[in-house]
């Protein structure tokens, strides 16, 4: 994986004999992109709505990101530096092969660290490192609506937003506490934007919630199956929702990351073996790796001296 | 119309209207900061190049546009547009993706235009007005999304009731129309969430 950690560049000039000929700059046709930038500059100017849009058939199927490539195709340029994570990772298939796509068809350059990239396509997660002013983060997202699953009729989930009338979210996680005795929704927790709309953040997991409130980059949201995009602009409130006396919360972890040793990170659980063997690692690869090469060491890191790998 | 005569539009329109979307983009990303637009055309007068680069970069057979009074009484102006962008240009401003407003202190009043519906507010227009100066950390003082505590943003000629008809749209949310600003080759976003005083 370290083969692509430096920022490599396609080089080939633009319409020029790049690896791909015969299609337009990023792949889309102009109207296209006319019409997704429209969208894309509503939900600017109403963070948190759903912007509908006429998505488009794109070159892999529905539900492997093709929301959040038609808006990066749409708004990336020829000097942005692109990176792509899925679930945190930048070499997982669908990680490589939209970076592929976008040095191929727009000639751009990529990277897997955060701070080198300009624009960052996200399946699931948002980067440890903070992001900054002029950063734009793209989200892959399947099921933009957070009512759906209490409301299927879309007619019916427009008027409840119409009406600022969320009293059904409330319900279903005062259902949870009720039941559970917390609330037991653990990813695509529902946020209100700017005071005004609920909004689904996309499946990341709520650890990451606190990361969109006031972030200095720029969000948006692309779901192509439901053909809606939003966004939230930088430095706007992002309110995960919750009770007075059931607070949110995010997940905590017991032990840090075993490679890099890092802690308040989002982590992933490998299964090791049949025994119960097992060990939790940085859902951030980039992250988990830049604190590797800065001599941070986990108690599981090959070479690792004097440590136990005893998790029974 | 004199086919011959018709100036150009971007010399590297994929290129060029991605520069201006982006300008765009982070104009109303972040009300008070000035974003630079590709202005490397001549588009008839009184249709200033950040007019142009604007309406090239967004308007199209799906995104009708409306021109105010100065740019309306110019055939060339609208030729130009139509035979560059392939959008319909409206008289009715509710009709109107985009509003192209050369004179911004002669300005119709917000609710000539287009100003979206409770469950879709982005069917709304939004305003291009072509000012003569455009300046950032000056004159308004600017709040909400996009703006980490507050921004400044100077921009002349604009109506003199500006900041109450911008107010009025504000109470209209998620409804109203958006605005940008353009100067020079410079553009700044007013949508409708910032909240203005003086």
């Amino acid at each position: 994986m370290s083969a692509e950690t430096t920022i490599e560049t396609a080089g080939a000039p633009r319409g020029a004999a790049d690896a791909a000929t015969g299609y337009n700059f990023a792949y889309l046709d102009e109207q296209t992109k006319r019409m997704i930038r429209r969208a894309i500059l509503k939900g600017i100017a109403i963070p948190g709505y759903q912007v509908p849009f006429a998505s488009r058939e794109m070159p892999m199927p529905y539900g492997w990101g093709t929301g959040g490539v038609q808006v990066t195709a749409s708004v990336i340029g020829p000097d942005d530096v692109l990176k792509v994570i899925d679930q945190g990772s930048d070499d997982t298939t669908n990680a490589v092969s939209i970076r592929k796509f976008f040095a191929r068809t727009a000639g751009v350059a990529t990277t897997t660290h955060t701070a080198e990239a300009t624009m960052i396509q996200t399946r699931h997660r948002i980067p440890e490192a903070p992001l900054r002013e002029g950063q734009i983060l793209v989200y892959q997202v399947p099921i933009p609506e957070p009512l759906r699953l209490l409301e299927p009729r879309e007619t019916e989930t427009r008027t409840l937003h119409a009406l600022a009338e969320y009293g059904v979210m409330h319900v279903k996680l005062y259902e949870d506490i009720a039941q559970h005795g917390h609330i037991a929704k653990t990813y695509d927790y529902p946020v209100e934007v700017n005071g005004r709309y609920v909004m689904a953040p996309s499946p990341t997991p709520k650890f990451d919630n606190p990361k969109m409130e006031m972030s200095p980059a720029l969000q948006l949201f692309g779901a192509g199956r439901e053909q809606r995009i939003y966004a939230v602009p930088p430095y706007t409130r992002v309110r995960s929702l919750d009770f007075e006396d059931h607070p949110f919360t995010i997940q905590r972890f017991a032990e840090p990351c075993a490679l890099c040793a890092a802690t308040g990170v989002y982590l992933d659980e490998v299964v090791l073996d049949d025994r119960g063997g097992r060990m939790f690692v940085c859902s951030d690869s980039d992250h988990c790796e830049e604190r590797r090469a800065a001599g941070h060491r986990g108690t599981m890191l090959a070479g690792a001296a004097g440590t136990e790998n005893d998790h029974a | 119309m004199d086919t011959l005569a018709l100036a150009p539009g971007f010399a590297d329109p994929v290129i060029e209207a991605q520069g201006a979307f982006r300008a765009v983009m982070e104009a109303l990303a972040r009300p008070g900061t000035l974003q630079r637009l590709p202005v490397a055309i001549a588009p008839p007068a009184p249709l200033t190049p950040a007019l142009a680069a604007i309406a090239l970069t967004l308007a199209d057979h799906e995104a009708p546009l409306w021109l105010d009074v100065p740019l309306a009484r110019v055939p060339a102006v609208a030729d130009w547009l139509r035979f560059h962008t392939g959008a319909r240009i409206v008289t009715d401003g509710c009709e109107a993706a985009f509003a192209l407003i050369a004179d911004p202190a002669g300005m119709p009043g917000f609710e000539a235009f287009a100003l979206g519906e409770q469950a879709f507010p982005d069917r709304s227009t939004t305003l291009v007005l072509a000012c003569e100066r455009l300046e950032s950390g000056a004159g308004l003082h600017l709040e909400g999304p996009g703006i980490r505590e507050s921004a400044r943003l100077a921009a002349s000629p604009l109506p003199k009731d500006f900041l109450a008809r911008f107010r009025a749209n504000g109470a209209l949310f998620p409804r109203g129309v958006d605005v940008l600003l353009t100067a020079g080759d410079r553009v700044a976003g007013l949508p409708r969430t910032t909240m203005i005083r003086e």
